[in-house]
């Protein structure tokens, strides 16, 4: 399967196991999604679990809160991660903190889909990621695959979680894993071992990284996409970097994140979101506390810049093999 | 003339003779120090508005967006179609809902203004907003209210000493002192936690509403937001999704005039009424004398009955007035003329229903003052009986670590670490 594919099967899995399931947003239910992620759920479940929205990200939003305070469980579609900044109040003052301001009374089970990240030419309005605001928001998580086998079953756990995800899909890689050289022939995810996907329920547990690649000479900590730059960047370096991806930011694998920074005694952070306050920044911290007395250099930040993600520009804004050759090298340097 | 491109020279030429653009900022009739006067008021009578069958069209009913549905008249007589012919016993258990209200309501503002809580907001002259609506819903319909019914939890018979827990944060709060007063929660009576951001409670009414409609339900849901926030994307977000789905719910605007020191005007009430928001999107819109606890009863009956024959969703304006200040922060002597509340036109809503009961020969005023001696001593016991649990600020709160609880259902490790490291430092402080 490739990740489309993926979570399509994990919200087809959880729409039959549990009735409460529901899908909603612009376009998700007749067409299937602009990029497919919901097609035929619509016909095998009917327009009551399975409907499309007005255009009012807010609407979808506080919508969904409502309808978790009934009981059900929304998984709501932001058809892009850069328009969920009108949600934003109902997801940052009322889905993230109804747990807490009633003492458990209401809560707020919803995982919001919002397709994310750069590198298909969408210009400023269909590039963001977002992740470091939701990260920074008390009573959300923030969740990120970066394979097929993950996409599902992290979607899958996070549908069951009782407390509000923001489940960011990288759309770059969509279709296939992208290896950060924006001119080479896409590939697909035929043949990839994490494109196999079982057809039936499985979790992946919210909270926990995956190695993605074992090794000593430094630990990169990534998400996202940008666990294929990364590993890519590395084979061709021939460095024996070990790769953890986060998989989900919050709640954050410390333990993973402190063993393996321990073992290497060095740590780069890569992501796509802009440098400034971006999760990055968070993970920079959490090391140089943890971790510091095991360092060998210091810590590096791999980022976007902090502009607006220019259309044209995109491959020089994007966080691409040449800037992580070039931090790894520092950062083996010493 | 050349064929050179000369913008400037074609503004002089375009503008000689206009005036010169002006800015319209609105601004009420009457500022501190202005005697009052709403003689020009256009108030209609009494049981002059049609009543629509339930299921009829909102095309059909413009009208009542721009009227007055009233059923109370000049004598406390009830008249007209929409008189919902209530009995006498239910029409006593109102009246004694909207003084258990203001008793409430006078006995913890006094609370406030002795210290022992940071907050409180009144709904004097708005109580029959609340125990009407609350009175012609089902028990178990659900409410998404703002913060001015507290009518709603009385009139469903919450225990008022819970109510003055989540006031004074002690530990007998349910929700942990976390929440400024007036902000309750009461999910067993189907009240939801209330929100300071305003009016995100109308698309979550919305999306309740649908989920009921959706899971074959009976019940229905029901929201209130001031006249001021009709003007958050998140109402007209609501009117939106209540359309287009046909949910069954109800949309209510209590316009009192004043979101705190602004005016209904910044709303946009100098161009229409917020009952005719509904027009637009094609909702049933009914403008209702929020001072008549009759015409608001049978309004919100009306609407109800309406939702539940999935004839679709109904938005009511309650137009009332706000007696008091917004809040305890507030001071209204700062922008608004001292006799406005005395001289507004629809009355006292107590008064008009006593007055009905009087006529009606099922009361008297001495059994309304005993009534209100009998609330006011009832309020204080409950109010000595909350005291007992702490007020703010008095150490009587919830324990120090339930701060990190509620966050998410499960406390992740930074949490767990933030925790102990406040512990550690409380004890170390040797607090």
């Amino acid at each position: 399967m490739n990740m489309i594919q993926a979570i399509n099967s994990a919200l087809d899995v959880m729409m039959g196991r549990d009735p409460a399931v529901v899908v909603m947003g612009e376009d998700v239910g007749y067409f299937g999604g602009v990029f497919r992620a919901t097609a035929g759920l619509q016909q095998k479940y009917g327009k009551n679990r399975v409907f499309d929205t007005p255009i009012t990200e807010c609407g979808i939003i506080g919508v969904a809160v409502g309808m978790g305070a009934y009981g059900l469980r929304p998984v709501p579609e932001i058809q892009f991660a850069d328009y969920i900044y009108p949600a934003l109040d109902q997801l940052v003052s009322e889905a993230a903190r109804l747990r807490y301001r009633s003492a458990g009374e209401f809560i707020s089970p919803m995982t919001v889909r919002s397709p994310f990240g750069g590198g298909i030419f969408g210009g400023q309005t269909h590039s963001q990621s977002p992740e470091g605001i939701f990260t920074h928001v008390s009573g959300v998580k923030t969740v990120i695959p970066s394979t097929p086998y993950d996409a599902k079953g992290l979607l899958i756990a996070a549908i069951e979680d009782n407390d509000p995800v923001i489940f960011f899909e990288p759309k770059r890689i969509y279709n296939g894993p992208f290896d950060g050289h924006y001119d080479t022939p896409a590939r697909s995810w035929a043949g990839h071992a994490q494109a196999q996907v079982p057809t039936g329920h499985y979790r992946v547990p919210l909270g926990e990284a995956r190695v993605a690649r074992a090794g000593e000479a430094l630990t990169v900590l990534c998400y996202g996409t940008m666990v294929h730059v990364v590993e890519n960047s590395v084979a061709e370096m021939g460095v024996d970097a070990e790769i953890l991806d986060l998989r989900t930011l919050v709640p954050l694998d410390i333990e993973a994140i402190e063993r393996s920074v321990r073992k290497t005694g060095r740590c780069m952070i890569v992501h796509e979101a802009t440098r400034t306050s971006g999760f990055g920044a968070e993970l920079s911290a959490l090391v140089q506390e943890r971790c510091f007395y095991h360092l060998e250099a210091p810590i590096e930040r791999v980022t976007g810049f902090d502009t607006p993600y220019p259309h044209s520009l995109e491959w020089a804004y994007f966080p691409g093999p040449v800037r992580i050759r070039e931090a790894i090298n520092k950062i083996l340097k010493d | 003339m050349s064929d050179r491109i000369d913008s400037d020279a074609g503004r002089e030429e375009a503008g000689r003779n206009l005036p010169p653009l002006r800015l319209h900022v609105p601004e009420p009739k009457f500022r501190p120090g202005d005697s009052a006067d709403f003689s020009d008021f256009d108030i209609p009578p009494a049981g002059a508005q049609a009543r629509p069958d339930e299921t009829a069209q909102p095309a059909g009913m413009r009208d009542l967006a721009y009227g007055l549905v009233r059923v109370l008249d000049e004598e406390g007589a009830a008249v007209g179609p929409w008189d919902p012919k209530l009995p006498p016993e239910m029409l006593l258990k109102m009246l004694r809902n909207m003084a258990l209200t203001r008793a409430f309501d006078a006995r913890m503002f006094r609370a406030q203004r002795q210290g022992k809580t940071s907050f409180y907001m009144k709904s004097t002259g708005e109580e029959a907003v609340s125990i009407g609506a609350a009175a012609a819903l089902a028990s178990d319909d659900m409410c998404f209210p703002s913060y001015r019914q507290q009518g709603i939890l009385i009139a469903r018979g919450w225990p008022i000493v819970d109510m003055m827990n989540q006031i004074y944060s002690n530990k007998g709060d349910r929700l942990k002192g976390r929440q400024l007063p007036i902000m309750y929660s009461a999910r067993d009576a189907g009240f939801f936690s209330i929100s300071g951001n305003l009016t995100t409670q109308y698309p979550q009414a919305v999306g309740w509403a649908m989920a009921s409609a959706a899971r074959g339900d009976t019940r229905i849901a029901a929201t209130w937001c001031g006249e001021g926030s009709t003007a958050e994307g998140d109402f007209h977000s609501a009117c939106t999704f209540a359309s287009v789905y046909r949910a069954p719910v109800i949309m209510n605007v209590v316009n009192n005039q004043w979101a705190i020191s602004s005016f209904s005007g910044f709303a946009g009430a100098e161009a229409t009424t917020f009952a005719a928001r509904a027009i637009g999107y094609g909702i049933a819109g009914l403008r209702v004398d929020g001072n008549d606890a009759l015409a608001v009863y049978a309004a919100t009956r009306w609407a109800a009955d309406r939702a539940r024959a999935n004839a679709g969703p109904t938005l009511i304006e309650h137009f009332t007035y706000r007696v008091e200040g917004h809040s305890t922060s507030d001071d209204p002597g700062a922008y608004r003329s001292a006799d406005e509340a005395s001289h507004w036109p629809l009355g006292d809503p107590i008064a008009r229903l006593r007055k009905h009961c009087i006529a009606l020969g099922i009361w008297d005023e001495e059994r309304h003052a005993a009534m209100d001696r009998e609330l006011a001593e009832m309020v204080r016991d409950a109010a000595r009986e909350a005291e007992k649990n702490g007020i703010l600020g008095h150490g009587l709160h919830h324990p120090m670590e339930s701060m990190f609880e509620d966050v998410f259902e499960e406390m992740p490790w930074h949490l767990r670490e933030q925790q102990q490291k406040m512990l550690d430092e409380w004890k170390a402080a040797g607090l």
